[in-house]
């Protein structure tokens, strides 16, 4: 089992290179099979595939082959349970304070 | 049966607002006006807003998500107001149920700090949050609020 330490780092590796933030990101809409999350990335298969297994061995990304099809989506474990629910609930609150400012934008004009 | 686990966690936002107290106050006091900033504008459709404002009085909101894997499944707050400063605090705590599944109960106070002519909100939140459950909320705008963060560092 890998060291915390390790376990960072390959966090921050997996995540240092622009086409697999882009491949988490589209994978934090819901799980998509590897062609489709291929397509628009402009790159061969074999590339894409490279990326998955950086971001796999990294704990971020599962993949599945079910028949002929493989699926990706998002390994919750690759993050702290904690730190994703509070930078989530904080954002939440953070959108709401941005809306309550416009309200109030609103009637200060009147 | 899963083991319960839970997380604590304590977060403070502070905002500027260029309108006295007790206009910010009735942002949150008055249904019609709370509904605006705090139900709509989220990926959902609220199917409930119901606030009785008041120390022991309930809020309820009811959000159906639109889009990805929980499409259609409910996303529920339930407050009830603890401690009311009319134009200078609030107090309420309130629960966050996903589906069947409780996810959060947590206590957030709020200070209307005069500012000049405006306000300072200062907003704290003192939560806890239970096993496993993964919303979508947190899976999609955690992961974009993170990335959105590491593209800052990665930048250079």
């Amino acid at each position: 089992m890998p060291s915390q330490q390790l376990a960072v780092d390959r966090v921050f590796h997996a995540l240092g290179d622009p086409t697999r933030r882009a491949i988490v990101e589209k994978l934090s809409a819901g799980p998509i099979s590897v062609s489709r999350l291929a397509k628009p990335l402009d790159m061969t298969l074999a590339a894409v595939v490279q990326h998955l297994q950086v971001l796999e061995a990294s704990g971020l990304v599962a993949t599945e082959k079910v028949g002929r099809v493989r699926t990706c989506r998002i390994e919750p474990k690759g993050f702290s349970v904690a730190e994703r629910w509070i930078s989530e609930r904080r954002s939440l609150w953070e959108r709401r304070f941005d809306r309550l400012g416009k309200l109030l934008g609103e009637s200060d004009r009147e | 049966m899963a083991k319960s686990s839970v997380t604590h966690s304590t977060f403070i936002i502070e905002r500027n607002y260029a309108v006295p107290p007790e206009q910010v106050f009735a942002a949150w006091a008055d249904p019609a006006q709370k509904r605006r900033w705090f139900a709509d504008g989220e990926h959902a459709e609220i199917e409930e807003h119901a606030l009785d404002f008041r120390v022991g009085g309930i809020e309820k909101t009811r959000r159906i998500i639109m889009g990805g894997p929980f499409k259609g499944t409910p996303l529920t707050n339930d407050s009830v107001y603890l401690d009311i400063v009319g134009d200078q605090r609030i107090v309420f705590a309130y629960t966050m149920t996903l589906g069947e599944k409780r996810i959060s109960s947590s206590q957030a106070t709020v200070e209307f700090l005069p500012n000049g002519k405006g306000t300072i909100l200062a907003f704290t939140e003192q939560g806890a949050f239970f096993e496993g459950a993964d919303g979508p909320e947190m899976r999609e705008q955690g992961w974009k609020s993170l990335i959105g963060q590491l593209d800052k560092i990665f930048a250079h």
